[in-house]
Parts: C-alpha cells; structure tokens; sequence
C-alpha cells in the first residue's frame, strides 16, 4: 500500500479502430484509501489528433504535463508543423529515460490518428520502454482487470460509434473490481475529422 | 495531529485551521496561526513537518509579493496554485524536501468564482469544492459530501464548518482546541470568530 505508483490511483485504457482511435481514462485522485478530488481528467491534448493519458504519481503527472507542453511548444516552433503520434511516443520515451535512475512514476498511454489519418496507439512503462500495441493499450492501478475486458471486448475494425461502446464498457467493467479507480470516466474518440469526447457516469464508491 | 479544512461557497471560500503548535506529545502553544495572508484575495494554510513549513510558507509569501510588487499585478489563485505546487514539486526530488501539506483558498476577481485547491508534500495539486487535511480529513469529508453545495451562503459555510469540527470534538481522541478562521472573498481576506 506504501507503493508510490498506486498511492493515489487511477487507470487509462486506450483501444484501436478503424480510421479512428479512443481514448479513456477515470477521474478519481485518492491519498491511499481516501478519495481527495473526483475531477482528475488524465488523458491530455497533445495536438488535435493525439491525446496523451498518464497515470501513477498525481505530482508527477502534473510535472510532466508541463515538461512535455514545453517540449512540444518547442517542437513546433522548430519544425514548424504538428508532431505525428509516431514522434510523440519516442518523445515520450527519452523524457522518461533521462531521469533513468530516478524515474518519474508514471505510466503513459499514448493515442492519435498521424496524418495519412492512421490509427496509432504505444504504451509505455515508468522509464520509457515503448510498447507499440495493435489493439489496445492500457495503464493504472486497474490496469490487469483492464486487460480482461479489452481482451474480451476489443474486436478489430470498430468505427467510432462502436469503438466508443466498447472502450465504456471495458474501463466501467474494470473500474468495478478496482477500489483506486473509477467516479466517473472521461471518453475520447478520435476521428479523421472530430473528436467525441463524453464523460461518463459511474458508481460513486 | 495537525488538521485544515477549506470550504467554498456562493462567492466567498473559508479556511480554517486547528491553533496547535504541538512537539511529540506536548503541546507547546494554543494560538499558533497556522495560515498565511499570501495577496488580497488568496489565503494559504499550512501543515507538516515544524521547521519546514514556516520556512517554505516564508518563501512562498515573499515571492507572491515579490510578484506583485515587480509587475503591479497579484497571481491569480489558480497560478499561484501552480507556482507553488511545482516549487514543493522541484523540492520533492533533493536531498531535503520540504514535507508541507497546504490548502489555498482564494476568490478569482476576473471570474468572480472561488477557488479552493488541496497540496500535499509530494506536489499534488487538486482543484476541490471542499478539502480538509490531516486525521480530520477522515472524520470531516463524509460530512463536506453529505452536506455541501456550491450555493451556499457563508453562514451556511460557517455552520458546515461547525458541524466538521463538532464531528472531530466527539469522535477524534484528540481535543484540537479552537480553530482558526479566515474567508476570502471579493472584499478581500478577513478573520472570523465561530
């Protein structure tokens, strides 16, 4: 219960689609046992087409939030154009790796479509070692009864509608059996030409 | 033993803060001010680890004035939220962090909405509609669940209060003595008496 990876909780789960990707996270921060605040979006906007989740230490969420604002400012000052969700990931991954001997306790999920509109998604762990996933990806204290219901819910070329029923439907399922996460979740689907984002109502204990 | 609570309402936020300067199982002081007028319109209350928290609120509260005085205007609640959280998170990683939990409550005039945000030694920041740290935090919040809305006037605030610090008085060990209590809101920072 000491851990400090699961101290305040939370989970991420992010599935592949046809033409599109989604995105979904919780929105529980908790000190141990004690819910503090159930407003904590994890899932971030990175560029109109890809969204970065992190879950873990709170602090370290929020630290690196800022660091990669930064990078990315610079990014596209430099290039002058938007960074693909391909780049981001190994962005992602050397900003986690420079602190390799005291890492940052996170986990990063990362989803987007690049710009020939292809679905990406990667997940990482606490020191950048990326894992670039063909169905789904997912992190958090719930992140092995999220597996259970990707593995049974996700299928291969879901549209945004569907995609977006199954992704709901594995993270509540998983937020269920997991006592650090859940009060409500936050989804994204990102499309070619939109994102729906919904929030989502769950049990609130 | 140390134990905050912050309360937003219709227009105004209250903080609140046990009065107890206590060392191992003695207590050494019973009107300790444990808060900190940090600008006009943001107040910040303090708990932790004894040296640490006066001189890490020191700091905080010269350089909010700092601020101030250099660029004629006053952080808004929510940035001097951010400043401060990245300076106990920037701590947090050397040899000697400051372990100082906070809770800020201030009024943000270009919105005219109150904010309330919880911080903890390890630079966790959460935006809340009521908080409370320390052992009270255990008694208090079920109470601040049940009973709080965001419309309430501030007697209604201050009877929210009463009914926490009542909760600690008949089922916390403890005897955390008065409480210590401010409100901000589009006045300013005044200090009132439950």
């Amino acid at each position: 219960m000491s851990d400090i990876t699961t101290l305040n909780g939370g989970s991420c789960i992010a599935f592949k689609g046809k033409n599109c990707v989604a995105i979904a996270c919780d929105l529980r921060l908790g000190n141990q046992a004690l819910t503090v605040a159930c407003n904590r979006d994890k899932v971030f906007k990175i560029t109109d087409k890809t969204y970065l989740g992190m879950t873990g230490l709170a602090s370290d969420v929020d630290t690196l939030r800022s660091a990669f604002r930064y990078r990315l400012n610079m990014y596209r000052m430099k290039e002058e154009r938007e960074i693909e969700p391909e780049t981001f990931a190994h962005l992602v991954s050397s900003t986690l790796y420079e602190k390799r001997f005291g890492p940052y306790f996170i986990e990063p999920i990362i989803a987007g479509l690049n710009s020939n509109n292809e679905p990406f998604i990667a997940a990482a762990d606490l020191i950048g070692c990326l894992n670039f996933a063909k169905d789904f990806v997912v992190t958090g204290t719930a992140s092995d009864k999220l597996f259970g219901m990707a593995e049974g819910l996700w299928e291969p070329d879901l549209g945004p509608e569907e995609l977006f029923e199954s992704i709901s439907q594995a993270l509540l399922g998983a937020l269920e059996r997991d006592a650090l996460s859940g009060w409500g979740a936050i989804v994204r689907v990102i499309t070619p030409d939109k994102v729906i984002e919904r929030t989502l109502q769950s049990r609130q204990d | 033993m140390e134990c905050s609570f912050g309360i937003t309402g219709k227009g105004y936020t209250i903080i609140a803060s046990d009065s107890n300067a206590a060392r191992s199982i003695v207590k050494m002081k019973t009107d300790e001010d444990k808060q900190k007028v940090l600008s006009d319109h943001l107040v910040m209350t303090y708990s932790g680890e004894s040296g640490d928290t006066l001189q890490f609120s020191e700091y905080i509260e010269r350089n909010l004035r700092l601020y101030g005085i250099r660029n004629h205007v006053e952080l808004r609640p929510r940035a001097a939220a951010s400043w401060i959280r990245a300076q106990i998170a920037d701590s947090l990683r050397t040899r000697n962090a400051y372990q100082v939990n906070l809770l800020l409550g201030g009024f943000d005039l270009p919105t005219s909405e109150p904010a309330l945000y919880w911080v903890d030694y390890l630079g966790t920041l959460a935006t809340v509609p009521f908080a409370a740290h320390g052992y009270g935090a255990f008694f208090a919040l079920s109470t601040l669940d049940r009973y709080h809305r965001p419309d309430m006037s501030l007697e209604e605030g201050l009877d929210l209060l009463r009914r926490c610090i009542n909760e600690l008085k008949t089922r916390f060990i403890v005897d955390l003595g008065t409480f210590k209590v401010r409100v901000v809101d589009r006045e300013g920072v005044r200090e009132v008496k439950l």
